[in-house]
Order: structure tokens, then sequence, then C-alpha cells
């Protein structure tokens, strides 16, 4: 099960596209560094367990900041705090258990909404990963809980302790297990934390809204910045391989012939994620390829290639529709919604047929 | 809201309603709201807004659904096919 490991975003937690790679890897081996706490824990609570830190439910301008910097896909590693025990407010006995990922980003959105209540807060040790990709590897899963409770004696502070898990960590847990091991109750909170005072007012009830996972206009589009930061990098090989071939004679450094490869670019992994369901068809490499076609179709009318170089034009429809299904076959992995065996079953037919074209393509701008 | 539909008729999901007591876990964790309890029992929607999250495979306790649990990532599966783990794509 080892291709757990990448999944797609974690709506309660951070919009940050695929788990894995392309946008992150594994975080390394060594030794993990907290981020400090001296800005959010203020006070300590005396348990029969010794002190628990209090957090503040108000995110600070560097709180903020370290979110924005997430999202631009900036700083994407090294954002773990402590795992443990935290409280907000001045919870007790019967407070209620809520269960986090230690991403910061997924703490602080959980703490954001925590607002003028009593409650225990359980950082699980996700390896500073989300709660949708943690459970997806297991690490935000049954064992981790069991352990994390037993460690903090949670048991001795909250002896029938009701736990509330975020909905998207269901992948990795069986409520039931938990149950069994720990003697807690287990109930899951909404895929969005804003929605957790709601949740609680109904009593622990969450509407159908509240348990859906989304993948509207605007979750898309908060997925651009890191499309783009994740693109540079690409760009930068290309430009490498340019400056190459100029060094062996060729020189493409024309707008006239870099434009429509940006633009391709563009079209597959910006345009397409952003007109995602009014896109025909439903796999994403045929709705790349079909604005890549557009969009070759705009090149070639707009250089005049289209009845006087029949080989270049063909070489344009052979590649960019290429490269745009490319990209947005890779979008996969951000959408909310994608199934494995689907995404294979696309890609039995994407790929080669992407390579296919691009072979041939290259081949006739060669000659052309 | 448009809900997003991929491709029809892929989904491993499996439910077997005769083993289900229709504890209600499966309506409480899927995403995508595929479980409804009807008459004391779960009823499965439309299957193919199924994502094989497995969550709810997970968290059935009385084994009343079965899922090849994975994510829809076409990244993820090329770098796994590239580093020769084939288990992915094998079906
Ligand atoms: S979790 Fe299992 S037993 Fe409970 S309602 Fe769903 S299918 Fe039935
Ligand atoms: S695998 Fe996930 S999306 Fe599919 S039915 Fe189960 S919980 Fe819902």
């Amino acid at each position: 099960m080892n291709e757990r490991n990448q999944r797609p975003i974690d709506i309660s937690c951070c919009f940050e596209g695929c788990c894995g790679s392309p946008f992150s890897d594994q975080p390394s081996k060594t030794k993990q560094k907290y981020v400090s706490e001296n800005n959010w824990v203020s006070t300590h609570l005396k348990t029969v367990v010794g002190p628990v830190p209090v957090v503040s439910t108000r995110l600070t301008w560097r709180d903020k900041l370290g979110m924005v910097a997430v999202r631009l896909g900036i700083r994407r590693m090294s954002y773990a705090i402590r795992p443990g025990l935290y409280a907000v407010g001045h919870p007790g006995r019967n407070s209620y258990i809520f269960v986090s990922a230690n991403y910061k980003l997924s703490f602080d959105l959980l703490r954001k909404h925590l607002t003028g209540l009593n409650a225990w807060v359980l950082v699980l040790d996700t390896a500073g990963i989300n709660v949708w990709c943690a459970a997806g590897k297991g690490t935000f899963g049954t064992e981790e809980i069991v352990r994390r409770i037993r460690k903090t004696q949670l048991f001795r502070i909250v002896p029938q302790g009701t736990l509330i898990l975020p909905q998207l960590s269901a992948p990795g847990v069986a409520a039931h297990e938990v149950s069994r091991l720990t003697g807690f109750k287990v109930v899951y909170g909404p895929v969005r934390a804003v929605d957790i005072k709601r949740f609680l007012q109904n009593g622990l009830k969450a509407s159908e809204e509240m348990r859906r996972v989304r993948f509207n206009l605007v979750d898309r589009l908060i997925l651009v910045p890191v499309e783009l930061v994740f693109l540079l990098k690409y760009l930068l090989y290309a430009t490498v391989i340019l400056l190459i071939l100029r060094a062996l004679g060729m020189n493409l450094f024309h707008w006239r012939t870099i434009y429509p490869y940006l633009g391709a670019i563009v079209t597959g992994s910006i345009i397409v994620p952003a007109l995602l369901p009014w896109i025909p068809g439903r796999a994403f490499s045929w709705k790349g390829w079909l604005l890549g076609l557009i969009w070759a179709t705009g090149v070639n009318i707009s250089q005049g290639l289209l009845f006087s170089d029949g080989v270049k034009a063909a070489a344009n429809f052979l590649l960019l529709p290429a490269l745009a299904a490319f990209l947005a076959m890779n979008f996969t992995g951000s959408s909310t919604y994608t199934s494995l065996s689907g995404v294979v079953k696309e890609m039995k037919i994407a790929v080669p047929a992407i390579i296919l074209s691009a072979v041939l393509g290259i081949f006739l701008s060669i000659i052309g | 809201m448009k809900i997003h539909r991929y491709l029809r008729n892929v989904s491993t999901l499996r439910f077997y309603p005769e083993k289900c007591t229709g504890c209600g876990r499966c309506v409480e964790v899927c995403p995508h709201r595929l479980f409804q309890i009807e008459n004391g029992r779960a009823q499965l929607g439309d299957r193919d807004l199924c994502m094989e999250c497995g969550a709810c495979a997970r968290n059935c306790p009385f084994s009343a659904i079965a899922v090849r649990p994975g994510v829809g990532c076409a990244w993820a599966i090329m770098i796994s096919e590239l580093r020769g783990g084939r288990e992915v794509a094998s079906s």
C-alpha cells in the first residue's frame, strides 16, 4: 500500500495540491524540528498529569504569514509543531477532545475556530503532514491516536472523553477500534473547521453540507499559486535546454517560438483547473487536450501557419495539446474527486496518446 | 452547486447489505455522500461519485464495505511506475 503516500488536498486544513511529489516530498527522516510555541502558547493549565500548554485561538500576523508562505509553495516542509496535549480555554473532565495533525496549518485552522470554547486538543505526530495526506499514509491513524492518548495519559484527565476527529482523517482511522482500545467515544467532526461551532451546537451532528467535500472555483484557484511555483521549476529546466540548444547553434530564443508553449503550459495547469466543471468530458487529460487544441488553433492562425506551413502547423497541433493534456492530467492529484481506478484507466489511454503525439510533433518540428 | 463527476464504472467499492446493521458510520465519513440510512440499513448511492478514499470500509465495524483504497493522482502513479511499483496499476 505504499502508493497511498500521495493524496489530494485536505480542505479541512489547507489547500496544497497533491500530497506527495510534485509539490512536496517526504520530510527527511532526521529529527523533526518544531515551530516555536512562544507565539501561541501563553500559559499552562495544571492537570493531574502536569502542566498542559494553553493555546491562543487568535492567529497572529506571523501565523498568517506562515499560512501564505505555505500556500505559495514556499514553505511546505518544516512546518511541524510538537505533538501532545494542548488546551483551549479552561477545559475540564467533561470537555471535548479535538484531534489534529502536527502540521501547523491544520492546527492553526482548528484553534482559530475554537474561540470561546473550553476544549482539549490532542496533536498527533503526523510528521508535519496535513490531516488528509497523513490519513492516507496511515500516520494519522488508529495506532497513533491510541499511542498518543497513552503517552499523554489523557484518560486520567478526561476519563470518559469524546474524541472529535476531522472527517477527512477517516481513511486512516477505524473509529470503532479507537473506541475499543481507549474507551473514548469517537465522533467525526465536519470537513471544514469553520463548521465546528455549528456542529457542537447541533449536538455533535453535521449537516450533509458540512460532510461534503467540495471543489469549487475558489478551492481550485487557491491551488494556482502552488501550481505556478511548481511550473517555475520546469521553466527553469526549459531555459537551460534552450541555452544548451543555442550553444549548439539552434537559437530558439524567439518569443514567437516560446509563447505557444507557455500558452499550452498555462492552459493545462491553470485554465483547465479553473474551468474544470465547464469543459466537456470527464478525463482531465481530455479536458486539457481540448483546450490545448483550441490554443494550438489560435497559435496557428495568429502565426499564419495554417495555410502557409502545413508541417509547422501540424507540429503545433501535435505538441501543444499533448503538453496541455499532460499537465491537466497531473491536476488529478489536486482534485478532490478522482479515484485511483479512474486515474489508472485514464492514463492507460492518455499516456501512450500523449507520448505518440509528442514524438510525432517533435519529429515534424525538426524536419520543419 | 455543480457536483464534479469523474469516469463512470471504475470504483472498486463493494457493499454487502446483508452484513450491514445500519450503524451509520459510513454515512458519517463519506466525503462524497454515497451512503444513506434507509429502513435501518445503509443504502448505496451513485457509485460513480466514489473517490476510493477508503474511509467507509475502514470505519465499518461489520465489514459490510470493501474498497481498494488509493489516491487518484496521475503524478503519484507515474512515479510509482517509474520506480517499478506495478501494484498500483495492476487492475
Ligand atoms: S458502517 Fe457498515 S454497518 Fe454501519 S451503516 Fe455503514 S455499512 Fe452498515
Ligand atoms: S471510498 Fe470514500 S468516497 Fe468512496 S464510498 Fe467510501 S468513503 Fe465514500
